[in-house]
């Protein structure tokens, strides 16, 4: 196959992996000689794993998925530190493990050893129940919370679903890949209220409770607005994402990729889900049923030592997995960069070399760039820590309810009316219907803004006059304007 | 899947029915009531789904058996949606009641007797 | 016994025992977790039965959505401590426990023997998917559809409605 066939013919027309494994039946053109000498290393690669019953190559998948996960998450809390410091005006945990030799020389391992000591740290502390805590609840909470983190990269294609990499990615490409990452996310909400239950604390039961209104507030403008890019694909499989958005940009230029960000409905997707993502994870500024200072860490206060790392984890693990979910269904999920080097190189035959290596590159590498987008994903959510305040419990609410909600849908109907009449007067008559209906939904909005202006909280302002010096000659007066 | 029979799905169903009725009668925490309500409700699911899947019933003559394997498929969609209404509704009436009494328990609620 | 045969007998006693769990414990938070664990199970059983549709509805909808509801109302109607009394006195509940096995035997007598003879499913395997649901559910019960939604509204406002402390 050329490269170019290599990636832009889906697997279509095979069953879909989630009947494979409760028939057990043998994956087509199983049985074959291993890989003989002559043949090129992938394709005895290959053989190999086709040889093997589907589900031991199952479970090399999800050993694929979770351990590289598992190893990620000290790696994601060093960069977390780190970053944070940086961006803070600081330089972040460096001593640890730094060796002083007697010439007065010191070799630093710049921090990468903080997190295992950390772990170190963690694993020694005193293991601390509460006399009167729930014991059940108390102690599968955190594993409540864990399962839902690595659980959702189970339809993430980190690799091209063709070749080598088709046998190792997605764990499952199931029909209903998008459906799947929106129901293992609305289980996160059970960690968190069990947790918050268990500890016999009211604080506890407040921050539990918060955190998973707040969960489920986010949860519905994050289905609405992946239920745009749905519609765009015509499909709910992740791996159809992808390749939908291997085609060309805005149907007109074949050299650049569609990534979806890179429409104009997509990229109000792109903003409505990338908020939702935060305050899903429950990270800044959209963490305050974790904050310390608000409400004594909440839902994690009376869970100390091995427990709470298992919380910490959970947390880092479902970052890192929503921004490989962001970068898969928005930002065109394993390819490196958005251009079609095999349509570049038969357009331009002069450097078709060139471009061919580079599409064969952009197959082996897909992983890296498929991690490369992660930790861009991860330096996002730090860089919005770092630079944010944390919002109120009904500053939260309200934007997820009154401003989210409303976007996603109005959003939804716009792509709608935009692909119904692209399908029945084409590009242009699509173009402008789309147009009309942004108009008008942009009117609406205005309206009920101007209509609803008596009930929501006005800015009040405040002028303090501070006087200084009364009852001397010279006075100093200061007025400070105050807003609520 | 192949080689389960209906019998078994069924049993299953009637399994989970039967315990929600027990529930029904013997609990007197309203809230537990109305989750074994919602057990009977998916038992009722899962029956139509296995109904479907196993013997589509086609009633007219130009229906063809796809036709019947989606009817119970769009049933099971109805009365999740359904259920999901009356869990919102039937909740709300607990709070109001509990906010008048401050106590909850089904064989107190006698007022309408007699 | 086929393979097939044995993850179903799995997942249907976990089901069971998950169903008995919701009637038995006497605390309403156990029952709570017990149903959710009942309803994640029963979304694998969906998944076997080919509706993967509706199983993903199941674990979206039951599971994420309503049984988070239930658990808030228990949490903050502070009912989450067991039950002085759960259950009617012991006769009762031996009665009541009773005619459960009557009406399971007289149903599994009348309704379920008969038909022991259907093993093989008759509907194609792709039945369940996206593209075929939408399909029937947007043509040809787009009616219901619609006032399903209505109903939904009306949920939403009555619910609003019976929970506010003053209208």
């Amino acid at each position: 196959m050329t490269p170019r066939e290599l990636y832009t013919s889906p697997r279509g027309g095979e069953k879909s992996w989630v009947g494979n494994a409760f028939l057990f039946r043998n994956v087509e053109g199983q049985v074959r000689r291993r890989g003989g000498s002559q043949r090129v290393q992938s394709r005895g690669r290959m053989e190999f794993l086709q040889s093997l019953h589907p589900a031991v190559l199952a479970l090399i998948r999800v050993l694929l998925l979770v351990l590289p996960l598992l190893m990620l998450v000290p790696g994601l809390i060093w960069w977390e530190r780190r970053l944070l410091s940086w961006m803070q005006d600081r330089i972040g945990p460096n001593r640890t493990g730094t060796i002083t030799l007697k010439s007065g020389k010191r070799i630093g391992t710049f921090g990468l050893l903080q997190p295992i000591a950390d772990g170190v740290k963690l694993f020694f502390k005193e293991d601390i129940t509460p006399k009167s805590v729930d014991r059940v609840i108390y102690f599968i909470a955190p594993g409540l919370a864990l399962f839902p983190a690595f659980a959702l990269g189970g339809t993430l294609p980190w690799g091209p679903p063709t070749g080598l990499w088709g046998l190792l990615t997605p764990v499952a490409n199931i029909d209903i890949g998008i459906l799947y990452v929106l129901a293992i996310s609305s289980l996160g909400v059970y960690g968190v209220v069990l947790a918050g239950y268990a500890s016999n604390n009211k604080y506890s039961l407040i921050g539990g409770l918060r955190s998973s209104a707040q969960l489920i507030s986010y949860e519905l403008a994050m289905g609405v607005s992946l239920a745009c890019v749905v519609m765009a694909t015509g499909s709910l499989r992740m791996t159809d994402m992808v390749f939908e958005q291997q085609k060309a940009l805005w149907g007109v230029v074949p050299w650049i990729q569609n990534w979806f960000i890179f429409t104009p409905f997509g990229f109000v997707s792109f903003v409505i889900f990338l908020i939702c993502m935060i305050a899903e994870t429950n990270r800044a500024p959209f963490d305050l049923p974790e904050a310390e200072n608000e409400i004594i860490a909440g839902y994690h206060t009376e869970y100390s030592s091995m427990k709470f790392a298992v919380f910490f984890m959970g947390e880092y693990a479902s970052m890192f997995v929503f921004g490989g979910i962001i970068s898969t269904v928005f930002l065109g999920g394993y390819n490196l960069m958005p251009i079609n080097w095999a349509i570049l190189a038969q357009d331009l035959p002069a450097a078709a070399g060139l471009f061919n290596f580079l599409d064969q590159a952009n197959y082996t590498l897909a992983p890296l760039g498929f991690l490369l987008k992660c930790v861009m994903g991860i330096s996002f959510y730090i860089w919005l820590r770092a630079t944010l305040p944390r919002l109120r419990y009904d500053q939260l609410m309200a934007l997820g309810w009154k401003v989210l909600l409303p976007c996603a849908v109005a959003n939804f109907i716009v792509v709608a009316i935009w692909i119904m009449a692209t399908s029945l007067y084409g590009v242009l008559g699509g173009l402008i219907a789309g147009g009309i209906a942004f108009l008008i939904c942009g009117v609406l909005y205005l309206n009920v803004m101007a209509a609803t202006r008596g009930q929501r909280s006005s800015l009040e302002k405040r002028t303090l006059v501070l006087t200084d010096g009364i009852g001397t000659d010279q006075r100093n007066q200061v007025e400070l304007v105050e807003t609520r | 899947m192949q080689d389960v029979p209906l019998s078994w799905y069924l049993g299953l169903g009637l399994f989970m029915f039967s315990t929600g009725v027990v529930g029904v009668v013997i609990r007197r925490n309203p809230v537990v009531v109305f989750m074994c309500i919602e057990l009977m409700l998916n038992a009722v699911n899962l029956t139509f789904l296995a109904f479907a899947r196993y013997m589509p019933a086609v009633l007219d003559a130009g229906e063809s058996a796809r036709s019947a394997w989606m009817a119970g498929q769009m049933m099971v969609i109805f009365v999740m949606a359904v259920a999901a209404a009356e869990v919102a509704v039937g909740l709300g009436i607990i709070m109001a009641i509990y906010r008048l009494r401050n106590e909850i328990d089904l064989d107190e609620m006698s007022a309408l007797r007699g | 016994m086929t393979s097939n045969q044995l993850v179903f007998l799995m997942l249907a006693g976990l089901a069971a025992l998950a169903a008995v769990g919701v009637v038995a414990f006497p605390s309403p938070v156990r029952s709570a977790i017990s149903l959710v664990i009942n309803f994640f199970i029963l979304a694998f059983v969906y998944f076997t039965l080919g509706a993967q549709m509706l199983g993903i509805t199941q674990i979206l909808v039951y599971t994420g959505a309503i049984m988070v509801l239930f658990l808030f109302v228990i949490m903050l109607l502070n009912l989450g401590a067991p039950d002085a009394k759960a259950k009617v006195s012991g006769w009762q509940t031996a009665v009541a426990v009773a005619l459960g096995f009557g009406l399971f035997g007289i149903v599994a007598g009348q309704v379920i023997l008969p038909l022991s003879s259907f093993t093989q499913p008759r509907s194609a395997i792709d039945y369940g998917s996206p593209q075929a649901i939408g399909q029937t559910l947007f043509t040809g019960y787009v009616w219901p559809f619609e006032i399903t939604s209505v109903l939904l509204l009306v949920g939403i406002v009555g619910s609003i409605l019976l929970a506010k402390r003053r209208i």
